[in-house]
């Protein structure tokens, strides 16, 4: 018996008594809603997230990949991933010989209890070598895992979700993405689901199936690569609630939710977004 | 006349003439004065920091208007009960358990007075 798995495991018992939707069910669901909502377009195409729906802003979004923002994060990131610690050993020796492991993150690290990003992966590795840990939401750390998520192009997501721990985590995560929060009132499912691809203004929302495949993201108004919680505190701020803390337990578990409805689909990051 | 009749003939003035000025606002005031509020609910509606309306709703003329909600237009004919229309505003949850417009009132994003000013502009649409 590990004791440190005590808690989660509590907490699964407590969750089970109640009803639990299973990861595969909601999954299949949401495959169905996009399918409805948009008979015309292959759910493997909203890997591309807005621009899958969009024609004009794609046509935009290829002119600007012509020439991608991010592809200067990446260099900077490989040489990063590549510059040993002070102690001589380097990212290699924490992901192995290919850096291309980004299919498998989230994941539920069961004698932790709790769900390892790749960015928490990375600056574990720093950690455990005897450096620090780097910024999460811009920056080396960002640079880092768009070199890696580079490296992953090609390979689609594997995110498992095997034990109750694991789905008690999934379903905190869940659970954010469809609860209201902030001034105005607004749920993650509201905008990216009932009224997915609708305007907000000038905006239009992309589906939640594809959202976690591109990451880390460029955008100008960032003017650097920035991972996925960057994104989810701008989503919180815009309703005008408190953004969580980057790789709380809370944003883990929403990262891993949503990386977990786009199982399957293609790695294409990093991305750039306007 | 005694003191006292004095202050009962102020006070009955008093009363007529606030009454007079509760009308007249129900009524839609004097034409300048309906403008005035007619331009002040349009800033309310527009002000991305106060309604934001346009983020979801379409008013003809209004530059980047969303679609999310229906296009506000016909208001009058279409929502006749003034307080109706309010509480639309107000706490559309009301209405649409599953909507995703803001509780403007319930949540204190825009005050009473500004969600009467609103209503007159969008009566004017
Ligand atoms: C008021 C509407 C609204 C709400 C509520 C909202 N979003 Fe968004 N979100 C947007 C818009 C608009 C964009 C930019 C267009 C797009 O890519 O979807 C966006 C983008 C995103 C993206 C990037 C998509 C991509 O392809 O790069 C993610 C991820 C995301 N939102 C997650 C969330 C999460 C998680 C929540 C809840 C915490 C949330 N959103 C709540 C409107 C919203
Ligand atoms: C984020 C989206 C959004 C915003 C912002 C928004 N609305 Fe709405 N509104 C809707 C939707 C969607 C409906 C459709 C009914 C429903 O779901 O409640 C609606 C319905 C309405 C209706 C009823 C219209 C009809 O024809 O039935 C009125 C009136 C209205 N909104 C006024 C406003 C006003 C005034 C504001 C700003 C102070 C506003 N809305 C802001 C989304 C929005």
């Amino acid at each position: 018996m590990n004791w440190k798995k005590l808690p989660a495991l509590f907490l699964a018992l407590m969750l089970s008594g109640q009803a639990q939707s299973d990861p595969e069910t909601d999954y299949l669901a949401l495959q169905k809603l996009y399918q409805q909502k948009f008979p015309d377009i292959e759910l493997a195409e909203f890997k591309d997230g807005v621009y899958a729906i969009d024609a004009k802003m794609r046509e935009q979004w290829l002119e600007m990949e012509d020439f991608p923002a991010y592809e200067i994060a990446i260099d900077e990131g490989e040489e990063l991933y590549n510059t040993p610690f002070a102690n001589g050993k380097s990212y290699a020796t924490c992901f192995g010989d290919d850096p291309g492991v980004k299919s498998g993150y989230p994941r539920f690290d069961e004698d932790l209890g709790k769900v390892v990003t790749l960015e928490v992966a990375i600056n574990q590795c720093r950690l455990d070598n005897g450096e620090q840990a780097l910024p999460w939401l811009i920056g080396d750390l960002a640079r880092i895992s768009s070199y890696m998520a580079f490296a992953s192009r090609g390979k689609h997501f594997d995110i498992k979700i095997e034990t109750p721990a694991a789905r008690a985590a999934y379903n905190v995560g869940k659970q954010f993405y469809y609860s209201r929060r902030g001034q105005l009132n607004f749920n993650c499912s509201g905008c990216h689901q009932l009224n997915v691809g609708q305007m907000l203004r000038a905006e239009r929302t992309s589906p939640t199936v594809g959202q976690a495949t591109h990451w880390p993201v460029y955008r100008g108004k960032w003017e650097d690569v920035g991972t996925i919680h960057k994104r989810f505190q701008e989503c919180n701020s815009q309703v005008r609630s408190l953004p969580l803390e980057p790789q709380s337990d809370v944003y883990r578990s929403l990262e891993y939710f949503l990386t977990f409805m786009s199982n399957g689909m293609e790695l294409n990051g990093p991305g750039s977004r306007r | 006349m005694s003191n006292f009749r004095a202050l009962q003939l102020t006070l009955l003035l008093g009363l007529l003439f606030a009454g007079g000025q509760v009308l007249a606002q129900a009524a839609g005031a004097t034409d300048s004065e309906l403008a005035e509020r007619i331009a002040a609910g349009q800033k309310v509606l527009e002000d991305r920091k106060k309604g934001n309306c346009l983020s979801c709703h379409l008013i003809i003329g209004a530059e980047l208007p969303g679609n999310t909600g229906p296009p506000l237009i016909g208001m009058q004919a279409r929502w006749p009960d003034r307080e109706a229309l309010k509480a639309q505003i107000s706490n559309p949850v009301l209405r649409n358990p599953n909507t995703i417009m803001p509780p403007y009132g319930l949540h204190r994003i825009l005050t009473d007075a500004e969600i009467e000013l609103l209503v007159d502009y969008i009566y004017s649409l």
